[in-house]
């Protein structure tokens, strides 16, 4: 059975500077894999490149098996790979109701999608008491709910999520965590960019470590919590 | 400067000025239109291809310098005649071509500055909207000041002073005060400020004053076009400096190449060759055994066409980045770190 | 006259000038939003509707249904200038955009003149459209060209209300407008989202092509180039790039003109564009996002 998501030798340039210097990557089905790193370590850059956002120099991006470096973004959506951004990125002047349909912008089953809104609302329920409200006005934890709510109208097989913890205080942070957990046990891959490698590390069972586009370190959570270095950079104090 | 290419250029002018009265008088004409709108267009290049400030406005000034140069050269018994409200002293004043010509183009440099002290200041789209705004302005204010400017009626019984000599005069400054300006290290910090504003503002470039100058010097070039072509067609009103001409010279702008103005020069040319060409064809022509019938108007649809697939194909124009320079290879490489695109040419 | 009577009539006036702005301005705002782009070949979609109207009402063909056809050749030639024009230079920079929209209208205005002649066409419109209405005694006058008029705006907002809330196209358009990679990544159909923009704008330009064109009694290949730059700045009153925005600043623009002229001294009318434009300029400087305070963010 094919890969859920394999790149090869991945190299992504914005302009002139090389973002991804030729990394690896590989998730099974089920999976969940957090990529860790400082800023500017290519992060983003490689989920950016997987929904097709950003097109790749060189190097191959497979999903299950199928070579999605040169489709559309809306193409690789419909396939069942749903990217919740970094920043959220909730329409702000929409409602939440409207972000969720939008969700579902590669679905035909009206029937299933009306259905899935029900289930987010049982997911996240301060989306349903919500509905009529413009997204701009929900709090940042909010915001963040509803943008994961939004990618997993897509019904996706791979969900990337693009720095989840960011600007949420600590409990709020628990609560995504907790939603992500679920997730997986519902059998969804999750590709997880994080710097917060301590939350990150609790939920995936494996993980890899960027810098300045490269891999630098990678292993299961239970290794690299243990991995000195890696303690030190991302798992130390002062965060 | 450098003596040779100097004295290459000069004696290239010369003889233009001495062969045009010979070639005929509608080639004749055509020439001193297109050394007109050459120094229009290279104005605007100067401001638009440099700045990265998009201004759709200096038509305007072209219209100011117009009406104010022929309002100062008009004898004083056509005053009388036709401008009877003229106030006071401007009714009593006539002005030689060089005096009257100047003076245009120092009420352009002032309405450029007042305008452009707030304008300058915004941004992208904003901006190009706001000089769109000018245009209109000036256009409306030329057709209802009947005093000075007889309104929508022609302003006629210009004196025509404009030969191919003040034509080549006034093109020549044009191109060294522009091409001074635009290599020098202000010019290099325009060009700079055009590529990449946070970058410019990183290194302490004054993006203000850059870009009015660059504004305000364009100003005081197309008021001295709108005074030359005022004492060219001799009657005209205000209609002649809005929308129509704006989008002629833009296409003459882009043809050539907005970032440089050597572009800028040959764009008015091809078009203007252009143009004849086309306009010849308009009447009807024969390809073979296939007659096409006169079909006035195609000429601007099918420039308007051409201007269409430069912006798709090569929206940097014939030219792009390149110059023909008369700064000296010496100063020039003090100014090391200039864009790459910049090719010398080898005389 | 009294000054209610004569207030009443100006606002008639204003409600039948602003309906026409707000309908162009829409449609620019709806290209801006999503776009970038400042379309000044808008206006040449007015000429298209107005002219279709009357070529087809030559040819017999009755008033409501040469109305519809303006309409629906206003769309087409925006799905047209769309794909050759616009299309192609996407993803350039803005100036170049500006420059294309400048070349289209060149393109289309001198096709027209070419096609028409520049002189104005009479505007053939059926009996019943001049029939006029008195109120108050016969002080205060309106025809039913500017019933036409109103009735026609409303229906016209109320349709895009309707398709921006309801269908997928139109949430995909605000969501585009909104946040262009976030659409992106849920998959909102951006391409089929343009078009759309594209139709709906030169559709509504060419109704109001029609609508001006019956309000004036002519049609000219250049009708559509002053309404365009005013509907413009309407749009910018309200705040450029939303539909509100460009509903709001139709008609509070519209009211503005009719104020300067009815209610200013006579020797300031003729300066009426200045004005406008002067107006437009202050708003630039102070206040860009017009009334609504629109702000747009370049999300990379």
């Amino acid at each position: 059975m094919p890969e859920m998501l394999a790149l090869q030798d991945l190299s992504v340039n914005y302009g002139p500077v090389a973002a991804l210097k030729g990394i690896d990557l590989s998730l099974q089905e089920g999976e969940a894999v957090a990529l860790l790193g400082a800023n500017g370590a290519g992060k983003s850059t490689t989920l950016r490149t997987v929904s097709g956002i950003v097109r790749p120099r060189q190097g191959s991006v497979r999903y299950r098996g199928k070579d999605i470096g040169r489709l559309d973004p809306g193409v690789i959506v419909g396939l069942g790979v749903a990217h919740c951004p970094e920043g959220r990125r909730v329409f702000a002047g929409m409602t939440v109701l409207e972000n969720l349909k939008l969700g579902a912008s590669r679905r035909g089953d009206e029937a299933g999608v009306r259905q899935d809104i029900g289930r987010m609302e049982e997911l996240f329920p301060v989306l349903g008491e919500r509905r009529q409200q413009r997204a701009g006005t929900l709090s940042g934890g909010e915001q963040q709910m509803l943008a994961i709510a939004r990618a997993l109208m897509s019904s996706p097989r791979l969900l990337l999520l693009d720095e989840p913890s960011l600007g949420l205080a600590p409990l709020l942070v628990e609560t995504i965590f907790e939603t992500l957990a679920e997730l997986k046990r519902a059998g969804v891959t999750l590709l997880l960019v994080e710097q917060n490698a301590r939350v990150a590390l609790e939920l995936v069972d494996r993980a890899l470590v960027l810098r300045t586009g490269n891999v630098v370190a990678s292993g299961s959570s239970a290794e690299l919590k243990r991995d000195p270095q890696v303690v030190e950079a991302y798992l130390g104090g002062g965060r | 400067m450098r003596p040779g290419r100097l004295v290459l250029f000069a004696a290239g002018m010369v003889a233009v000025g001495l062969a045009a009265p010979h070639i005929g008088e509608y080639p004749m004409r055509v020439l001193l239109v297109m050394g007109i709108e050459i120094i229009m267009v290279v104005s605007m290049a100067l401001s638009n291809g440099f700045t990265g400030v998009f201004s759709l406005g200096h038509v305007g000034f072209i219209g100011l310098g117009a009406y104010a140069a022929a309002i100062l050269t008009l004898p004083v018994t056509a005053k009388h005649a036709y401008l009877r409200d003229l106030p006071g002293f401007l009714s009593h004043v006539s002005l030689g071509f060089l005096p009257a010509t100047l003076v245009a183009g120092a009420l352009c440099v002032l309405v450029a500055f007042l305008v452009g002290l707030p304008l300058m200041r915004l941004s992208g789209h904003y901006v190009t909207v706001a000089t769109l705004g000018l245009l209109v302005i000036v256009n409306v204010v030329l057709v209802n000041a009947d005093a000075f400017t007889r309104g929508s009626r022609t302003f006629t019984g210009v004196l025509p002073y404009t030969t191919i000599w003040w034509v080549l005069g006034w093109l020549a400054v044009t191109w060294l005060v522009s091409s001074r300006i635009a290599y020098s290290p202000f010019g290099r910090a325009m060009r700079v400020s055009r590529e990449d504003l946070v970058a410019a503002e990183a290194v302490g470039i004054d993006i203000l004053p850059t870009r009015l100058t660059a504004f305000v010097v364009s100003a005081f070039f197309s008021g001295v076009a709108g005074a030359l072509y005022a004492h060219y067609l001799t009657s005209f009103s205000p209609h002649a400096f809005y929308f129509p001409l704006m989008i002629q010279l833009l296409v003459m702008l882009v043809v050539g190449g907005m970032s440089s103005l050597t572009g800028a020069s040959v764009g008015v040319v091809v078009v203007t060759i252009l143009s004849e060409v086309l306009r010849n064809l308009e009447r009807g022509f024969h390809l073979g055994a296939l007659h096409v019938p006169p079909l006035y108007g195609a000429s601007q649809v099918t420039l308007g066409v051409i201007f269409i697939l430069i912006m798709v194909f090569r929206p940097q124009g014939l030219l792009g980045d390149f110059e023909l320079v008369l700064v000296p290879r010496s100063r020039r490489s003090r100014l090391a770190g200039t864009t790459p695109e910049e090719t010398e040419v080898q005389a | 006259m009294n000054v209610f009577d004569y207030v009443s009539q100006q606002l008639v006036n204003a409600v039948s000038l602003g309906s026409l702005y707000a309908l162009i301005a829409v449609g620019l705002s709806l290209v801006f939003g999503i776009l970038n782009l400042i379309n000044f070949a808008h206006g040449d979609m007015m000429m298209v509707g107005a002219f279709a109207a009357l070529l087809l009402q030559s040819a017999g063909v009755p008033f409501p249904v040469a109305l519809l056809g303006g309409i629906v050749f206003g769309g087409l030639a925006g799905f047209v200038m769309e794909r050759t024009a616009f299309r192609p230079v996407r993803g350039a920079p803005d100036v170049t955009m500006l420059l294309t929209s400048l070349g289209v209208t060149y393109i289309l205005e001198n096709l027209g003149i070419l096609l028409f002649s520049a002189s104005p066409r009479n505007f053939p419109l059926p009996a019943w459209l001049g029939h006029v209405y008195k109120l108050a005694g016969g002080r205060i006058t309106f025809t039913n060209i500017n019933v036409l008029t109103l009735v026609f705006s409303v229906v016209a907002f109320l349709f895009l209300y309707w398709f921006v809330t309801r269908t997928a196209v139109g949430l995909g358009m605000r969501a585009t407008a909104e946040d262009l990679i976030a659409a992106r990544l849920v998959g909102v159909r951006v391409n089929l989202v343009i078009v759309v923009a594209f139709v709906l704008a030169s559709a509504f330009a060419g109704l109001a092509g029609m609508l001006w064109a019956a309000q004036v009694g002519v049609a000219y290949p250049l009708m559509g180039f002053t309404p365009m730059l005013k509907s413009f700045v309407a749009a910018i009153i309200g705040g450029f790039g939303t539909i509100e925005g460009a509903l709001l600043g139709g008609y509070v623009l519209g009211a503005l003109e009719i104020a300067i002229v009815a209610f200013l001294p006579p020797s300031v009318s003729p300066y009426r564009d200045a004005i406008v434009f002067g107006l437009l300029i202050v708003l630039l400087l102070f206040r860009p996002g017009g009334i609504t305070n629109v702000r747009r963010e370049v999300k990379l």
